[in-house]
């Protein structure tokens, strides 16, 4: 940079101290503020909140919930990566735009439209009751909510890399007589490895953090349809402040955690992963 | 575009070089159309069971029209204060070099990270009257944060503000320095060139930015219902009378509510498009 796009020293400075404090007020203390609510009367309690039955049934939910969705959004948002970064086919513009549509739709829409469909009242509620299959207020409604809003992020990480990457060398391979799925996994894969595994990451976190698209479909059945969110919502309302904050607190370390292994993965593959997800 | 697709004859139609396109876009299709278009279509067709007038009626009541005026005038509030500060992190992350700059750099995706309860929470603990920040906030200024409309944007601009950064960030990287020495040469101050010269160039990223937190905002659930107090009239945003509709068993309502919210959405983002198009165009 030369002297002539240099900003002046104090300038300088006091952009950093500023950025800095803001920083601070608006990303470090929400942070410590959950976790000194979590111990405001020691470790003990907020220990015996986590270790409470009904905290150990939501984080179980959680936990089955996303082994559900996270598979599922990773093997189609594979699949479209390939159709649209190694394929031709007229309406690519259009798919992407429509794999992407459920980032910019409300949480509670994500969970309002199923509800449309299986709810009491809904399309196919009816014959879903007479048949005796629950789907809202159940499992299979907790996991399409949560499968919606977490549809983008392995496919939209893994498009602009594959597109960058272009074809010559999955055309090598099939020149050389690779089948399809012998392409994708010893030349693909290989290359696309850790945005992949990012991916999964940012779309896990949200899948085990999710909020509002559960919670309209969910019914808050205790130790059956709680996940570990709506778990903090319930202490919360019941003013159990320690057990909120310490729900609170565990799954504020898995959004830490998931940050940190994001900006590893960036610095490994020195690119930016899931910009502006 | 791959560079030997520019230098290889073009046959009238290029045979598909790779396979797999039929397994890969079936895959596709069926879990975009079983997880996203159907349920969406559903949404499309629910209001109108109550007929066109029952759905402008379920729009016109007065609590819904407030919590509109809510959701959307925070969104704007709140995307509109990430201006400057989104603009303030961009430029100090991709211009100086300061310790503790990839700690900063990481921090600023917390919100992207961080399940949207726990923000909720956190933020209501920080603007509560006895908070760390409500209560020098109230004994300076008077005015209470947490459980009033003020809440609700401090909790949206929260989740509004990384969009800014990162959409910023990389057009304010890629940056070429030589027109900012071209305007220096020329006599320009620093700050003339930043005004005349830098910010021009990343209006249009600006635009998108604001675009994509403003979306993000206005269906913004989680954050928000904490630290909003939820009053009737007041402080309370459009997602939430969603859920107060189901829980009155009002599916067409709630229906009308949710369509009416992503149609209003769509609308605005075309326009600052068409906006950012022109934008463009301007800079030639």
């Amino acid at each position: 940079m030369s002297a002539a796009t240099r900003d002046p020293a104090p300038a300088r400075i006091a952009l950093v101290l500023l950025a800095a404090a803001l920083a601070v007020a608006v990303f470090l203390l929400p942070l410590a503020a959950v976790l000194a609510e979590a111990l405001r009367r020691g470790w003990e309690p907020a220990w015996s909140a986590i270790s409470d039955p009904d905290s150990l049934a939501a984080i179980r939910l959680t936990l089955l919930v996303a082994s559900i969705s996270v598979p599922v959004n990773t093997v189609g948002g594979v699949a479209a990566a390939w159709a649209i970064a190694k394929c031709d086919f007229a309406g690519k513009r259009l798919l992407t735009t429509l794999i992407e549509l459920p980032f910019s739709v409300s949480p509670v829409i994500s969970g309002l439209v199923y509800v449309l469909l299986f709810g009491a009242q809904g399309y196919l509620g009816p014959w879903l009751r007479a048949q005796g299959i629950e789907i809202i207020f159940a499992l299979p409604g907790l996991v399409l909510a949560t499968v919606f809003v977490t549809f983008p992020f392995v496919a939209r990480t893994l498009i602009p890399l594959m597109q960058e990457q272009g074809r010559e060398e999955e055309e090598a391979a099939a020149t050389l007589g690779a089948g399809g799925w012998q392409i994708f996994r010893r030349v693909t894969l290989p290359n696309v490895k850790w945005a992949l595994l990012a991916g999964v990451l940012l779309c896990n976190a949200r899948a085990m953090g999710e909020f509002g698209a559960v919670s309209v479909v969910s019914g808050h059945i205790r130790g059956q349809t709680n996940t570990m969110p709506l778990h903090v919502e319930i202490l919360y309302n019941e003013y159990m402040f320690v057990g909120a904050f310490a729900v609170a607190a565990l799954l504020a370390l898995l959004g830490v955690v998931t940050l940190a292994a994001k900006t590893l993965l960036e610095m490994l593959t020195s690119r930016r992963i899931g910009e502006h997800v | 575009m791959s560079a030997s697709a520019a230098i290889a004859p073009r046959s009238a139609r290029r045979r598909q070089a790779l396979p797999g396109l039929g397994l890969t876009l079936g895959v596709t299709f069926a879990w975009l159309g079983a997880i996203v278009i159907v349920p969406l279509a559903a949404l499309a067709l629910k209001p109108w069971e109550l007929g066109v007038a029952g759905v402008v009626a379920a729009l016109a009541e007065p609590r819904v029209l407030a919590a509109f005026r809510m959701s959307f005038g925070g969104a704007l509030a709140a995307a509109l204060a990430s201006v400057p500060v989104g603009l303030l992190f961009a430029w100090v992350i991709t211009r100086y070099r300061f310790p503790g700059r990839r700690v900063l750099d990481a921090l600023i995706d917390l919100p992207f990270a961080l399940p949207t309860a726990v923000a909720g929470l956190a933020l209501t603990a920080l603007f509560a009257s006895n908070g760390w920040l409500g209560a020098p906030i109230e004994a300076l200024t008077g005015w209470k944060v947490a459980y009033t409309p003020a809440g609700v944007i401090v909790a949206l601009f929260f989740v509004a503000l990384p969009f800014m950064v990162r959409t910023v960030e990389p057009v304010l990287r890629d940056l070429p320095l030589d027109t900012e020495e071209a305007a220096a040469t020329l006599g320009a101050t620093r700050l003339q060139t930043i005004r005349r010269v830098v910010l021009p160039a990343l209006a249009p990223a600006m635009l998108t930015g604001f675009g994509l937190g403003f979306a993000r905002a206005v269906g913004e659930y989680g954050s928000v219902i904490f630290i909003a107090g939820n009053m009737p009239m007041i402080s309370e945003i459009a997602p939430l009378l969603i859920v107060v509709k189901l829980e009155q068993f009002s599916y067409a309502a709630a229906a009308a509510i949710g369509l009416a919210m992503l149609v209003l959405s769509f609308a605005i983002l075309l326009l600052l498009n068409l906006w950012q198009r022109r934008l463009r165009r301007g800079l030639g």
